[in-house]
């Protein structure tokens, strides 16, 4: 659809673009939900760079040594040690919960409400799961001593910085799922019906966010 | 498929009408009355942040004389004095108040895109504001880390308010973040979304470009206190160490290890110095719109303007660390941090020579608003031009942590924007309330305020060149400091105290016309922007009765040439323009 200013005779390319950003009553072709979602996701990957940015700094000043992420990160399977498995199975999984997000927002917008409805609820459920992994992650490493102040393997920081972190993307994920089921449950009610789906798309988009966010964070902590 | 806005409810019966007191006034959702809710707050405690610097000037300029603060009083005044002003009165007041009020009506729209998000935005706000003041009752006290609240003074058991004192702070500060998140996204989404038929953004007033912009650095900066609170807060109770470095604290070594002081100050300044511009650029926007109202004249260089606004925003995300040339970070930083300073003069001083050649051979009307704008001009070259010095590395160094810097940030971001409020609480008075403001009575006030404001700051410049630190209780025997350094800082305390006290002439002012003031028209200054358009004054809830205003031309049609007024409305039709005749 073009927006208004587009109409007939309006200039492409930058000039357009521009005359796009400066057209009268908005400026983007998107519902204000939508919009608005952006510039939080925005905003939101400010408080994330701020962390990881704090992290790699104490990392870098802490005295002691970081610890080594195969070992610490291992899972003893079969009396083997796995490196990295839960957390490669976390990640598969929420990225597989992107997926299923996508599908959900494509079925909103042909009002299949019963598909959107019961994608959602996947995409919840694989996200509760994830969380719930995190959880199992989080009682390991507390049996093994690591506390937000200490680390029996090597620098302290690992612990405040992980805990605070993984716990920061933890409540995203969290906050998430309730967002989707609340959604969903609306959906199924007809709520949207009159509105129009695009509310699936913009709880997508902050679904979306809480996974590249988990690639920085997967990358930064288990892999750097 | 062509996508029809869900969202763009032109129609009344969408919009949440009142139905109680309690809907209208406290629970409101009309960005009004959040407006008034949140500049009311905003003044409040901005009230008990002045009388915080009184209660310092008085020991600093008397002080065998006043016994009413003890030391750790002192530091603990000096925090929340500092905190309070730039954060709870100036980013609240200024966004909060003057952001809610003008954006909706200043761009068309009968609200906030989202009015509940917006309410919640304010009962956030005021939940920090009463976990702030929550600290001067706690054992304790408030804290005294000073405004900056640096680790790991801050948490030190010297520190007055190390433990339950600071704790509030960092829990209000969060608070304030989640609250300045809900207004901010709203403010955004609205200006973009949401504007009138034909206002395109290069035909919205000033006032909203400012807002705008600032509103977008704060969503971007505010992140970066949010982080450091929340590292802090686990330095304090989880013992964590973040921030803490190993120390040794009254001859015991602490739990920490390893941590970075000097991340925090990163991460502090980095939301710090945008700051600056959070409360710098909507005061830039609504003082253009009063000098181009009362000047009759458009602004100048308009798009220049708008540009200036966009350049300050970005380069303030690149000049943080001009605030810690002595904190020990790499000194090679400085070479950069004070170029990217330096730099950000240009699009600055771009703006002053626009405000000024705004006024060169205009019809000035010299009322009340006026008085301040121009002030403000004074005061913002001012406090501009010592920033200039303090830009650079190696004459911040001896003047960094004197009188100085003092001087120089209470001109350019205390005076400065607080004259520009005043101005546009003078100069929107009649539209909010439906009665003009007593003329007499406000330009006493600007005299006081303007002339006390230089009796106050410009020898504080000077008892910085001598080397006067801040921050100190008291000055005691210093060989240094010269005697009669004293008698400067009494006299200063006794022009604050002055200026402090005749602010009372402002609420009486305000609150006298109130119910005794002149009756104001719908547009008393024969203003172009839409504000001044509305049917009813004051606007009454949806703002625009019963069709949106449809804009034709910029914002600044002031003195046009062969028009019959000396402004045209922003939603008169070219058609309806009354020309004069020919035969003049």
């Amino acid at each position: 659809m073009m927006s208004e200013s587009a109409v007939d005779g309006a200039p492409s390319g930058v000039p357009g673009l521009v005359e796009d950003w400066a057209s009268d009553k908005q400026a983007y072709n998107v519902p204000w939900g939508k919009a608005m979602m952006w510039i939080f996701l925005v905003s939101d990957t400010f408080i994330f760079t701020c962390f990881l940015t704090g992290y790699l700094n104490v990392r870098l000043t802490t005295t002691e040594p970081w610890p080594l992420q195969t070992e610490i990160f291992a899972l003893t399977l079969f009396g083997q040690s796995v490196p990295l498995v839960l957390i490669a199975i976390m990640t598969f999984i929420l990225i597989t919960s992107s997926g299923s997000m996508a599908l959900a927002v494509n079925f909103g917008y042909r009002r299949d409400k019963t598909k959107t409805f019961w994608l959602m609820v996947v995409t919840a459920l694989l996200g509760a799961s994830f969380v719930g992994m995190q959880a199992f992650e989080w009682t390991k490493l507390i049996q093994e001593g690591v506390r937000p102040w200490t680390n029996p393997f090597g620098a302290a920081q690992f612990g405040s910085v992980f805990f605070m972190v993984t716990g920061f993307h933890g409540l995203h994920v969290t906050g998430g799922v309730i967002y989707l089921l609340i959604v969903a449950n609306k959906i199924r009610k007809g709520h949207y019906d009159a509105k129009g789906f695009e509310i699936v798309e913009i709880a997508g988009l902050y679904w979306h966010f809480v996974d590249l966010v988990w690639v920085f964070i997967f990358a930064f902590f288990y892999l750097l | 498929m062509a996508y029809v806005p869900l969202a763009d409810q032109d129609n009344e019966a969408d919009l949440h009408h009142p139905h109680s007191w309690v809907t209208k006034y406290v629970w409101s959702q009309d960005h009004k009355v959040i407006a008034i809710q949140y500049g009311g707050t905003a003044i409040l405690v901005g009230i008990a942040a002045l009388m915080l610097s009184l209660l310092m000037r008085m020991q600093l300029g008397f002080p065998e004389t006043f016994d009413l603060i003890d030391p750790n009083a002192y530091y603990q005044s000096v925090t929340m004095h500092g905190m309070i002003m730039v954060v709870y009165m100036l980013t609240a007041l200024l966004l909060g108040g003057f952001g809610n009020y003008m954006v909706p009506l200043m761009i068309g729209a009968r609200d906030m895109v989202f009015p509940f998000l917006n309410m919640l935005s304010f009962w956030f706000y005021l939940a920090s504001v009463l976990i702030l003041m929550a600290s001067f009752l706690v054992g304790g006290g408030p804290t005294g880390a000073g405004w900056t609240l640096y680790p790991p003074q801050a948490t030190l058991a010297g520190t007055p308010g190390h433990d339950m004192g600071i704790l509030l702070m960092l829990l209000s500060l969060g608070v304030f973040v989640v609250a300045f998140t809900m207004g901010g996204l709203n403010y955004v989404t609205t200006i973009l979304q949401n504007r009138a038929r034909g206002m395109t953004l290069m035909r919205m007033p000033l006032t909203v470009w400012g807002i705008f912009v600032a509103t977008v650095l704060g969503l971007f900066a505010f992140p970066a206190l949010l982080v450091s609170v929340i590292m802090m807060t686990f330095d304090t109770l989880l013992g964590t160490s973040f921030f803490m470095p190993a120390i040794i604290e009254s001859g015991t070594a602490l739990d920490h290890n390893g941590g970075s002081p000097v991340l925090f100050q990163h991460l502090f300044w980095f939301f710090g110095h945008p700051e600056v511009y959070i409360v710098a650029l909507p005061a830039f926007g609504l003082v253009s719109d009063v000098l181009s109202t009362h000047a009759r004249k458009n602004i100048f260089g308009y798009r220049m303007m708008v540009w200036a606004i966009i350049a300050i925003g970005g380069l303030s995300f690149i000049v943080w660390a001009h605030h810690m040339y002595v904190s020990g970070m790499n000194p090679y930083f400085g070479f950069f941090f004070a170029t990217t300073t330096l730099i950000i003069a240009v699009p600055t001083a771009l703006k002053v020579y626009n405000w000024v050649l705004t006024l060169w051979e205009g019809d000035i009307r010299l009322n009340a608003p006026m008085y301040f704008a121009i002030g403000f001009i004074f005061t913002f070259i001012h406090g501009g031009l010592t920033g200039l010095f303090l830009g650079n590395v190696v004459i911040d160094l001896p003047l960094s942590d004197t009188y100085f810097v003092v001087a120089h940030f209470h001109m350019v971001m205390g005076v400065s924007p607080v004259l520009v409020i005043f101005a546009s609480l003078y100069h929107w008075y009649p539209k909010m309330s439906g009665r003009m403001y007593h003329e007499g009575l406000a330009k006493l006030h600007f005299w006081i305020t303007f002339l006390g404001t230089y009796a106050i700051y410009l020898p504080m410049h000077y008892l910085g060149f001598l080397g006067v630190p801040r921050r100190y209780y008291a000055l005691g025997q210093t060989d240094f400091i010269p005697e009669s350094a004293q008698d400067l800082n009494a006299g200063i305390t006794v022009a604050a105290l002055i200026v402090g006290s005749a602010q009372i002439l402002f609420f009486i002012n305000i609150l006298w016309s109130l119910r005794n003031g002149k009756k104001a028209e719908g547009n008393p200054w024969g203003a172009a922007s839409l504000e001044w358009q509305t049917p009813d004054t004051p606007p009454v809830h949806g703002n625009w009765g019963k069709e949106l205003p449809t804009v034709y031309r910029w914002a600044y049609d002031y003195s046009v040439p062969g028009a019959k007024e000396d402004f045209i409305p922003q939603n008169m039709a070219d058609a309806d323009v009354e020309m004069e005749s020919k035969s003049n």
